[in-house]
């Protein structure tokens, strides 16, 4: 039997009228990078709101580690994301905050470690993402590929079971981009995590993933390893696959 | 008409809707006040943010109102020899009304606007969901700090603009005028109760929570980016500025 560490069922969300999920389902393998592709707008944020509970949908359930989360309080769904770290897009470090205090925010918030200890796991978790040393600077002061890596510094200090990442190389230049994809891999062999990816970088996503899922409509059309993404007999995946502006997925619907 | 019926219908859902939003955002606040841990450094951060750096605009809006409005009541007071009430009379509006309102309604300027805009920011920056995500609620970490420092902050700089303003009323009454030095102080002393003071400072303290929790509420649910920002932060400035005068009318009404 497969390991399933989320289970989503028949997720429902619309906003204003406006569906974006409409009954989508999805296992998420423990142990697995699985990247989420679709289009822009399609809902790949949206689920991976709802995955951490930012999100309630309108239906339907989803179960981190057999728990519905959905039907959760404040307390329990936090108990929860302890469990998890994320990558937002643009890193949304605080900017208040020095890098250094943005990496040490949960183990301040979680952990009654002391500041000595707490300065040595942020210097090891920086040097992981290849920035040691830059511990004083605000996150105004370092490039957006640089914020990129800290939040994912500041994502995987508690060391969590699951991380999550938003588009975490939109924007970036091939080389970054290359590095951040290797940062993925690497955190997922060393540390045995189960990573969530949405991506637009199709060839990205047929290297470095265990799995693909495809979101188009509202729901996973396409689910399977990168090679058999790769060959599905599947129109709308296909045109997805090569980035062409005609086929059965209209532009602007 | 019935075009308008549902044009009118949606402004009040909608107004109805804020109501609802805000007053969350206030009984959650409340809840996470009492709540342990209080976060006494973000709490000292914002009474600072808050209080002492107002106290320049604090200062300089007290003494000219105080002086202005010597000014304009010797105008009349003059005229039928009432001059000895000047100093009671500006004494009075100070501590009573002009002192709390126009604090608070600098302060809103200054701090409600920075918090719309720095919790806006922070909303479409997504830095909002990363606290929830890491498991520590905003209203804990953002808005309870806020709130606190306004209801606190403000009565502190209302004292200080009363005093001030009624030291601006004497150099122009006395020095500028010519009103006898003992007669304004002295009539001060003899009309000028505690209770006015003290019901000036409660309103104060209303007001520097009405202008916090407006500048947080409008920051968190800001939507839209830059632009978005803006526009949370103009809301914030109108309605609270609103809110309080509002709201003094009604404490006025019921404290005096």
């Amino acid at each position: 039997m497969t390991n399933y560490i989320i289970q989503i069922e028949d997720l429902h969300k619309s906003f204003a009228g406006f569906s974006v999920l409409k009954g989508l389902h999805l296992e998420i393998e423990r142990g697995k990078i699985t990247f989420i592709i679709g289009r822009s707008g399609g809902g790949k944020s949206v689920l991976l709101k709802h995955i951490i509970g930012l999100l309630k949908p309108d239906a339907g359930r989803i179960l981190v580690g057999g728990k519905d989360i959905v039907r959760m309080g404040e307390s329990g769904l936090n108990r929860v994301r302890q469990r998890f770290g994320m990558l937002f897009q643009d890193g949304a470090l605080f900017d208040s905050m020095t890098v250094g205090e943005n990496v040490a925010f949960p183990l301040v918030e979680h952990t009654n470690l002391k500041s000595k200890e707490i300065r040595e796991l942020v210097h090891e978790k920086l040097g992981l993402v290849g920035l040691e040393g830059i511990e004083d600077l605000m996150p105004s002061e370092i490039s957006g590929g640089m914020r990129k890596r800290v939040g994912l510094a500041r994502a995987m200090i508690l060391e969590p079971e699951i991380l999550l990442f938003d588009e975490p190389t939109t924007g970036l230049d091939p080389i970054m981009s290359d590095q951040i994809d290797e940062l993925i891999v690497e955190t997922q062999r060393r540390l045995d995590v189960t990573s969530i990816v949405i991506s637009h970088d199709i060839a990205a996503t047929l290297r470095v993933a265990d799995r693909v899922a495809m979101i188009y409509e509202g729901q996973i059309v396409a689910d399977g390893g990168p090679e058999e993404i790769r060959i599905l007999d599947n129109p709308v995946v296909q045109q997805f696959l090569k980035g062409e502006a005609e086929g059965p997925m209209v532009l602007g619907d | 008409m019935t075009n308008f019926l549902h044009i009118l219908g949606g402004y009040i859902i909608r107004a109805i809707e804020e109501m609802g939003r805000i007053v969350i955002i206030l009984l959650s606040a409340v809840m996470w006040t009492v709540r342990p841990p209080l976060r006494f450094r973000a709490i000292l951060k914002q009474m600072e943010f808050v209080g002492v750096n107002s106290l320049f605009v604090t200062i300089l809006t007290g003494a000219f109102t105080g002086g202005v409005f010597t000014l304009q009541s010797y105008y009349g007071f003059s005229m039928f020899g009432a001059d000895s009430l000047v100093g009671p009379t500006v004494a009075l509006a100070m501590t009573r009304e002009l002192g709390p309102v126009l604090t608070a309604l600098m302060v809103t300027g200054r701090a409600g606007s920075a918090m719309a805009a720095e919790l806006g920011t922070m909303r479409v920056t997504e830095q909002i969901d990363a606290l929830y995500v890491m498991a520590a609620n905003p209203v804990k970490y953002l808005v309870v700090p806020r709130i606190l420092a306004g209801i606190m902050m403000l009565p502190l700089l209302t004292a200080i603009a009363d005093f001030v303003g009624v030291v601006g009323g004497y150099i122009v009454g006395v020095k500028l005028l010519n009103i006898h030095g003992g007669l304004f102080i002295g009539k001060i002393v003899e009309y000028v109760e505690l209770s006015d003071i003290f019901n000036g400072l409660i309103k104060s303290a209303v007001f520097g929570g009405i202008l916090s929790l407006i500048g947080c509420y409008k920051g968190f649910y800001a939507k839209g980016g830059a632009e978005g920002v803006g526009r949370a932060t103009t809301e914030a400035v109108v309605m609270a500025s609103v809110l309080i005068l509002v709201s003094d009318y009604i404490m006025t009404a019921m404290l005096f």
